[in-house]
């Protein structure tokens, strides 16, 4: 078994935060937008240091993509910031036409995805925006999965020409990858090699997969953990090349099981070779207040369900 | 000034250039289309200081967005009469495998388009991300917008129109299309705009009335008008009254044509109000 260390628990969205702060020093042209979330997008240092690339929209959502839209016809690389819910559900004309029809170069920036939003509830908790985000054309969708690997990422798709969907979220959970991996949009990272079941994560649940396997694996059972921080495009030959050697898949994310990562998995599989597979998402419904811990025990997102979901599809082989 | 004469000779060109497009696929929208007709002409062939060898960034060059993407026809005409691309390809409209698409967009490549519109209420929100990005590049330009005025029953305008004042986007004139008329009657019978001037002003817009948006010396003289009033921390409207249909005699004074094509007969009779001066394509 690797051996990954947590190195200090932080939010990603302190990941992103810091992100955007290296890009003010680094790349003149990466611009930010907020809709009144300055402080839950950790977004305060790049406006302390430049005040002249950062615009305060109000909380006026649409407004904000077309003003995104609008400043790259002339080379900004405009970076979008506000909670996932009201950066896809409450926009998504807005993205559909200004931004990803239009083929516009703005990183739509989304924190506190996910019920581990946690006590303001269902309203402010989306479990669709994957869903969403990959079904828009030319649409790249990324869902980095602790604070080090938000932060490459916030820096990757600044070099990236095209419209980006980058998600992250509100709690502190483990940091564990080393930032000097780097980022390489739509390449997934093997993170445990085994033979018994494939486990897929993306997001919050990639510490969950791995703490899922050390407890499998302490039953004689070898694990397989692949991290896909890109959800599209898809990296369909590590999953591919992993599922035909273990013959079992479990994909394991924060979000709806309709529209996720796990949906555009199956797809796949069914294609190209079709296996057993479980799905460790909600189920088709909306959150609810509590802390992000009571939710992700409470609708099945966490490494109890891995484990459960894991030893079920293996009997399915 | 461009010699007004041709101005006219061109506008009679891209009226016809209108008929013959929407008559040739039996759909598209001439009505707004014929009503703006004068606008372009004026923005396109005098106001704008332009590069038409295209480039996306538009930078050192003025800037023009269209939010009521379903005009165009007018649109179209006008981009290819000034240069962008060949006057054939109007033959193209709507067609199949054509850049011409029914609503303007970028995704097939088409010069002089720099978003895609036609969903309404979004075009104002991007002329002002232009607009910021051109003062970023400390690029003295100016970024021209026009929207329809049913198109402002859609929220977003208001948080575009709040946030240009509010953030003194001062490079950047947005014109509003008032013709009074949308797909199901009157602006009054589908839902009332209430005094448009007096919303813009305190929404923080300096406003400029143009009652003769048919009249191209009117038009050009309110552009010239707002370009005076910008850098001065507020943004620019021209309210310009328009007759949809204008120069059509049966498509005037009704809103039967905002999205209806002429049959060969009434295309005929339109062409017949519209002499070819700069020849048809």
């Amino acid at each position: 078994m690797t051996a990954y260390i947590n190195q200090g628990s932080n939010d990603t969205r302190s990941g992103f935060g810091d992100g955007l702060t290296e890009l003010g020093r680094t790349n003149p042209d990466v611009v930010a937008l907020c809709a009144d979330l300055i402080g839950s997008l950790k977004m305060q240092t790049f406006i302390d240091e430049n005040p002249e690339r950062f615009f305060q929209i109000g909380i006026a959502e649409a407004n904000m993509m077309g003003i995104a839209a609008g400043l790259t016809i002339g080379g900004k690389i405009p970076f979008t910031g506000t909670f996932a819910n009201f950066s896809t559900g409450r926009v998504y004309d807005q993205i559909r036409q200004s931004i990803a029809y239009s083929g516009k170069n703005v990183k739509i920036c989304a924190s506190h995805a996910g019920v581990t939003l946690g006590e303001d509830g269902a309203t402010h908790q989306i479990l669709e925006d994957i869903g969403l985000m990959k079904m828009l054309p030319g649409m790249t969708v990324i869902n980095p999965c602790d604070y080090n690997q938000t932060k490459a990422a916030t820096i990757a798709i600044a070099d990236f020409e095209g419209p980006v969907y980058l998600r992250f979220g509100r709690p502190k959970v483990p940091n564990f990858t080393t930032l000097d991996l780097g980022f390489e949009i739509g390449k997934g990272i093997m993170l445990q090699e085994g033979t018994d079941v494939t486990i897929v994560a993306t997001g919050h649940l990639v510490w969950e997969a791995l703490e899922a396997a050390k407890e499998l694996n302490s039953e004689g059972i070898k694990a397989e953990v692949i991290n896909i921080h890109t959800i599209k495009p898809l990296d369909a030959e590590i999953i591919l090349n992993s599922v035909q050697k273990t013959g079992c898949i479990v994909t394991a994310e924060e979000h709806n099981y309709l529209g996720g990562m796990g949906e555009s998995i199956a797809g796949m599989l069914s294609r190209n070779h079709p296996s057993p597979l479980e799905f460790v998402a909600t189920q088709d419904c909306f959150g609810e207040s509590g802390t992000p811990a009571q939710l992700m025990q409470k609708y099945g997102m966490n490494k109890s369900a891995i484990i459960r979901k894991a030893r079920h599809v293996m009997k399915r082989k | 000034m461009t010699d007004i004469n041709y101005l006219e000779d061109t506008t009679l060109q891209i009226r016809r250039d209108i008929l013959r497009m929407v008559h040739k696929v039996n759909s598209g929208h001439p009505g707004g289309s014929l009503g703006c007709a004068e606008f372009f002409v004026a923005l396109y062939f005098e106001i704008m200081e332009q590069d038409t060898d295209f480039d996306m960034d538009g930078k050192n060059e003025d800037l023009f967005f269209l939010s009521n993407g379903h005009i165009s026809p007018v649109f179209y005409s006008t981009l290819a009469r000034r240069g962008y691309f060949p006057v054939e390809e109007l033959n193209t409209f709507r067609l199949i495998d054509s850049r011409l698409q029914g609503h303007p967009t970028t995704h097939e490549g088409l010069p002089g388009v720099r978003i895609a519109t036609g969903s309404l209420g979004q075009g104002l929100s991007v002329a002002i991300g232009a607009a910021l990005s051109k003062k970023l590049n400390k690029d003295p330009k100016t970024v021209y917008a026009l929207m329809g005025d049913g198109e402002l029953q859609e929220g977003q305008n208001w948080e575009a129109l709040m946030y240009a004042a509010g953030k003194g986007v001062d490079n950047l004139v947005a014109t509003v299309d008032l013709n009074g008329k949308q797909i199901d009657g009157t602006t009054e019978e589908v839902l009332s705009l209430g005094d448009v001037r007096k919303k813009f002003e305190a929404f923080g817009w300096d406003v400029i009335e143009l009652a003769e948006g048919n009249s191209l010396k009117h038009i050009i003289a309110s552009l010239k008008d707002a370009k005076s009033k910008l850098g001065k921390q507020k943004p620019v409207a021209i309210l310009m009254q328009t007759e949809m249909g204008n120069g059509v005699s049966f498509m005037m004074h009704t809103h039967a044509w905002h999205g209806k094509a002429p049959n060969d007969e009434q295309l005929a009779t339109a062409l017949s109000e519209n002499k070819e001066t700069l020849g048809d394509y």
